[in-house]
C-alpha cells in the first residue's frame, strides 16, 4: 500500500513538474529568464476559482465532457508504475485498458467540441480524430512489444525487473523509448505536431476544442493535458530505466527530464509541421512501433542471442 | 489620345490642364495600354468639381518613369452606364468598386460589384457591414469558415469567409471596410496643415512615414517651393528605417506562427532596437512628428547621425546572422517553400504592388520606376525581385531589402556627417502655412515598406485642400491573398497573411 501510495504521489508529481521544466528550457534557450516554475498551477487556481460561461447553443453533453476527459486520464494515470513501483491499479491486460480509457477521453472531447457547433471547434475535432486513431496503432504495437517480452499484460508486471531483462534487450528498449517520447509530443500536442502557444484558430489541434471551454472545465482540460504526458512520460522513462536496470527511482525524474528537454529544445529550434506532414510524422511512429515489434518477436525465437 | 505627362519629381498640375476625353477614347485607350505591363494605374478616382463628376486616372509608365494624367468627366445626375474596365483589367477593381459606391456610377458588365468600405447595398437601409452576402457553393462535401471581424490578438478587423473541402481551401473572400474612418473626408475638412500631416500619420500606423511622406510631397509640389537636399535626405532616412523595422518584425511573425521560437525572438528584439533607434531620433517609434511639410522639428545632428549608423549597422549584422538560420533550417523551408503561390501573371493581372509583387517576378517598385527625392539624386535603387512567387520567396525578399535599406541609411548618414561634422544643421522648420496653388492637383508618390503609396491632393479656386484621394498598397494586394490560400490547407492561411501583412486601416481609410 505504501508503495502504491509513494507511486501515485510520485506520479502526479512528474505531471505537475513537466509544463514548469517546458517553459523553464524554452525560456532559457530564448535568452529569457522565464515565468515561475509553477505559474502553472497559480494559473490553475485561477481557473478554478472561476464560473463558467456556457454559449446557449451546447447541450448537456458538453457541461459533462470535461470531467469524462478529465475521469479518463485520472484512472489511466493510476494503472502507470513508476519504475518498480506498484501502482494503485493493476491488473491483467490493463494496457489494453490504458489506451481505451485515453481514447475514451479523446471521445468526449471531440463530442464537446463538435456540440459547439463552431466551424473551428469542429475542424479541430476532425483533425484530432484522426491523428487519435493514427496514434493508436503506434501505441497499441509499442505496449504489445513490452508485453511480449515479458509475456505479461500488466504494466505493473512488466515493468518488474524480475520479468524484464532488460540488458538482454537494450536495443528493443531504446528503440520503445524513443517512439514513446515521440508519442508524447502527438499526444500531448507539442511542436511539432501541434503549437499550444499559437493563438491562430485555423492551425490549432488540441487548443481550438477547448475555445469555449472556461474556468473549471478548462481547469479540468489542462490537467488531464498534464495527465496525459506525464502517462507517456513515464512510460517512455520506465522502459529507458529498465534497459538499463537503473533503480526504481530514477524513473520519475528521468520522465520530467526527458519530456521537459526535448520537448523544450524542439519547441525552441523547430519550425512545426505542415498539418499534412503530421500523418507521416505519426506513420513514422507506427513504423518504428512495428519495427520494435517485430525485432522483439525475432529476440523471443532467439535468433541470434543465445 | 492626349494625355498630359509629368513625372515623379516635377510640381503640381493645373485642373484645367489635365486633358479631358470621352469616356469611350478612355476606355479603349486605357485597355489598350494596361495590357502593356509596363503601364499600371497608380489612382482612378471620381471627383465632384463644378455640377460635375471629374474622373482622373494617374497612370504610371514604369518603363520611362513618366506619369500620365487624364480625365473624363459626366454630369452629376447623369444615370449612363460606363463599360466596366475591371471587365478586361483586373487590376482596376478597386478604383471602380470605390467610384461605385461613392456616386452611385453604374459600371456595365463590372464583374464583382461589391463595395469596397461600405455596406453591399447602399439603397437598402438594412443592410449593414454585418450581413455581406458572402459568395457561397453548394455541396455535401463543403464547409464554409468564418474568421472575424474581430480576431484574437490585436490585429485589426476584417471577415474571412473560406469555402473547405476538409482542410483545402476552395475560395477565400475577404470582406473589409470595418474600419473606415473617413480619412479623405477628415483632411479635406481643415485647414490646419498640422493637423493634416498628423491625420495623414495615422492612415496606417505601420506605415506612418511612407504616408505621412506621401502627403508631405503632394503639399510641398502644391506650394511650389524648392526643398533642402538635407530634408529629402533625412526622410529617405526615416523611410528606409520604417522599411527595416517592419520587414524584421514579419519575419518574426513569420516565424512565430510556424511556432519557431528563436527566429521569433531574435526578431523581436531587432525590430525593438530599430524602432528605439526612430524614437531616439524623434520622440516616436513609428516616426510620427518627424515628416512635416518643408521642414523638420528633428533635424539630424552629427551624434544622433551617428547613433543611427551604429545602430543600424549592428542591427544589419545580427539580422543577416537570422537571415541565414532562416535559410538553412529544413524545418521552415518545408514549411514556407511552395506555399502560397502567387504566378507573376496573376499578380500582374490583379495589379498586385510592392514587395509581395516583387516576390513573383513583377519589379513594381516607385524607387525604381519612379524615383523621387534621395532615390532621384544620390541613390540609385535596384529592385530586389524573385520569380517563386510564394511565402518563402516573400519572406527572402523582405529580408534582402532590410539589408539594402541599412546601405542606403548608412550612405546617406555618411554623407551627412562628411557635410555637417561640426556646423548647425541646415534643415528650416516646418511651415505650414504655405499657399498652395489654387484649382491644382499634385500626388506624392512613395514606394512604403509595403509598396506605392498614392496621395492625390486637389485644391480648390482658393487654395484650399478640396480633396484628397489616398491609395495604399493593400488596396490591391488584399486580392493576392485571396488568391494565394486557393488550393492550400486551411492552417496555412497565417503564414499566407502573415507574408503579405496588408493594412485594413490603409484599406479601409
Amino acid at each position: 500500500m505504501m508503495m502504491a501510495a509513494l507511486n501515485t504521489l510520485l506520479l502526479f508529481l512528474v505531471a505537475l513538474s513537466i509544463p514548469g521544466v517546458i517553459n523553464r528550457t524554452r525560456a532559457r534557450l530564448a535568452g529569457r529568464r522565464g515565468i515561475r516554475f509553477m505559474q502553472h498551477l497559480y494559473d490553475l487556481r485561477l481557473h478554478l476559482r472561476k464560473g463558467a460561461v456556457y454559449s446557449s447553443v451546447t447541450t448537456a453533453l458538453f457541461r459533462a465532457m470535461p470531467s469524462v476527459y478529465l475521469g479518463a486520464a485520472v484512472v489511466a494515470a493510476l494503472m502507470i508504475p513508476v519504475g518498480e513501483l506498484r501502482p494503485l491499479l493493476s491488473f491483467d491486460g490493463d494496457v489494453v485498458c490504458l489506451a481505451y480509457l485515453l481514447a475514451l477521453g479523446r471521445f468526449a472531447l471531440v463530442l464537446a467540441a463538435l456540440d459547439t457547433g463552431s466551424a473551428f471547434e469542429g475542424m479541430g475535432a476532425s483533425r484530432e480524430a484522426l491523428y487519435g486513431a493514427l496514434v493508436e496503432p503506434a501505441l497499441m504495437l509499442a505496449l504489445g512489444t513490452l508485453a511480449l517480452l515479458t509475456g505479461c499484460t500488466s504494466l505493473a508486471r512488466i515493468f518488474d525487473p524480475a520479468v524484464l531483462p532488460g540488458a538482454q534487450h537494450a536495443i528493443v528498449l531504446l528503440l520503445l523509448t524513443y517512439l514513446l517520447v515521440k508519442i508524447v509530443f502527438t499526444e500531448s500536442g507539442r511542436v511539432p505536431v501541434d503549437d499550444p502557444r499559437t493563438h491562430l484558430e485555423l492551425t490549432m489541434i488540441h487548443e481550438v476544442m477547448c475555445l469555449d471551454c472556461c474556468g473549471v472545465d478548462l481547469a479540468m482540460i489542462k490537467m488531464a493535458g498534464w495527465l496525459k504526458t506525464a502517462i507517456f512520460s513515464l512510460l517512455a522513462a520506465d522502459t529507458l530505466a529498465a534497459a538499463f536496470c537503473l533503480r526504481w527511482w530514477i524513473a520519475a525524474p528521468l520522465a520530467v527530464a526527458l519530456t521537459g528537454l526535448t520537448v523544450g529544445v524542439v519547441e525552441s529550434t523547430q519550425a512545426r509541421n505542415k498539418l499534412s506532414r503530421n500523418v507521416i510524422f505519426i506513420l513514422t511512429i507506427a513504423a518504428l512501433a512495428a519495427l520494435a515489434f517485430f525485432t522483439a518477436y525475432l529476440l523471443q525465437l532467439n535468433i541470434g542471442l543465445a | 489620345m492626349n494625355w498630359l505627362t509629368t513625372d515623379n519629381t516635377s510640381g503640381a498640375v493645373a485642373l484645367n490642364e489635365i486633358p479631358e476625353v470621352g469616356y469611350n477614347d478612355f476606355y479603349n485607350d486605357l485597355a489598350d495600354r494596361l495590357a502593356d505591363p509596363r503601364y499600371h494605374a497608380a489612382h482612378y478616382f471620381a471627383l465632384p468639381w463644378d455640377d460635375r463628376l471629374r474622373f482622373i486616372c494617374l497612370l504610371l509608365d514604369d518603363a520611362e518613369g513618366k506619369v500620365l494624367l487624364a480625365s473624363h468627366a459626366m454630369e452629376y445626375y447623369e444615370q449612363t452606364h460606363l463599360p466596366s474596365l475591371t471587365a478586361l483589367h483586373p487590376a482596376f477593381h478597386p478604383f471602380e468598386r470605390d467610384i461605385a459606391e461613392r456616386y452611385g456610377v453604374q459600371f456595365d458588365e463590372m464583374p464583382w460589384p461589391k463595395p469596397l468600405r461600405f455596406p453591399h447595398d447602399r439603397y437598402d437601409r438594412s443592410s449593414s457591414m454585418d450581413n455581406y452576402p458572402f459568395y457561397s457553393i453548394k455541396g455535401g462535401s463543403l464547409h464554409e469558415v468564418n474568421v472575424g471581424p474581430i480576431h484574437a490578438g490585436i490585429i485589426e478587423p476584417g471577415a474571412f469567409r473560406f469555402i473547405c473541402n476538409g482542410e483545402q481551401v476552395l475560395h477565400l473572400e475577404i470582406a473589409l471596410g470595418y474600419q473606415h474612418r473617413g480619412i479623405e473626408q477628415l483632411l479635406a475638412g481643415t485647414d490646419n496643415r498640422l493637423r493634416q500631416m498628423c491625420l495623414a500619420e495615422t492612415i496606417a500606423g505601420d506605415s506612418a512615414v511612407a504616408h505621412a511622406t506621401a502627403f508631405a510631397e503632394a503639399v510641398e509640389k502644391l506650394s511650389g517651393r524648392e526643398r533642402p537636399a538635407e530634408l529629402e535626405r533625412e526622410r529617405t532616412v526615416a523611410l528606409e528605417l520604417e522599411r527595416m523595422a517592419m520587414q524584421i518584425a514579419d519575419t518574426g511573425a513569420l516565424s512565430m506562427d510556424v511556432g519557431y521560437q528563436l527566429g521569433q525572438v531574435a526578431c523581436e528584439a531587432l525590430r525593438t532596437m530599430t524602432i528605439n533607434t526612430t524614437q531616439a531620433w524623434c520622440g516616436n517609434r513609428f516616426g510620427k512628428g518627424l515628416i512635416r511639410p518643408h521642414g523638420t522639428d528633428h533635424p539630424l545632428t552629427p551624434e544622433k547621425a551617428r547613433m543611427i549608423r551604429d545602430n543600424v549597422s549592428d542591427i544589419a549584422r545580427r539580422y543577416d546572422e537570422v537571415r541565414r538560420d532562416l535559410k538553412s533550417s529544413p524545418s521552415l523551408l518545408a514549411r514556407f517553400e511552395q506555399c502560397g503561390t502567387v504566378p507573376r501573371e496573376e499578380m500582374l493581372r490583379i495589379g498586385g504592388v510592392g514587395q509581395a509583387a516583387r516576390a513573383s517576378g513583377a519589379a513594381r517598385d516607385i524607387r525604381t520606376s519612379h524615383p523621387w527625392a534621395s532615390f532621384a539624386k544620390c541613390l540609385h535603387h535596384e529592385s530586389i525581385t524573385t520569380p517563386q512567387g510564394d511565402v518563402m520567396a516573400r519572406l527572402m525578399v523582405r529580408s534582402r531589402e532590410v539589408l539594402q535599406s541599412a546601405g542606403y541609411i548608412g550612405r546617406l548618414l555618411e554623407l551627412y556627417e562628411q557635410k555637417y561634422a561640426d556646423g548647425p544643421t541646415p534643415c528650416p522648420a516646418p511651415d505650414y502655412a504655405a499657399p498652395l496653388a489654387p484649382s491644382s492637383l499634385s500626388f506624392g508618390l512613395v514606394e512604403g515598406w509595403r509598396g506605392e503609396t498614392c496621395h492625390v491632393v486637389v485644391t480648390n479656386a482658393a487654395g484650399r485642400i478640396a480633396a484628397a484621394r489616398i491609395k495604399d498598397p493593400s488596396l490591391h494586394n488584399w486580392l493576392a491573398l485571396a488568391l494565394a490560400v486557393r488550393g492550400e490547407g486551411i492552417s496555412d492561411f497565417p503564414i499566407c497573411n502573415k507574408s503579405f501583412n496588408l493594412s485594413y486601416c490603409g484599406h479601409d481609410l
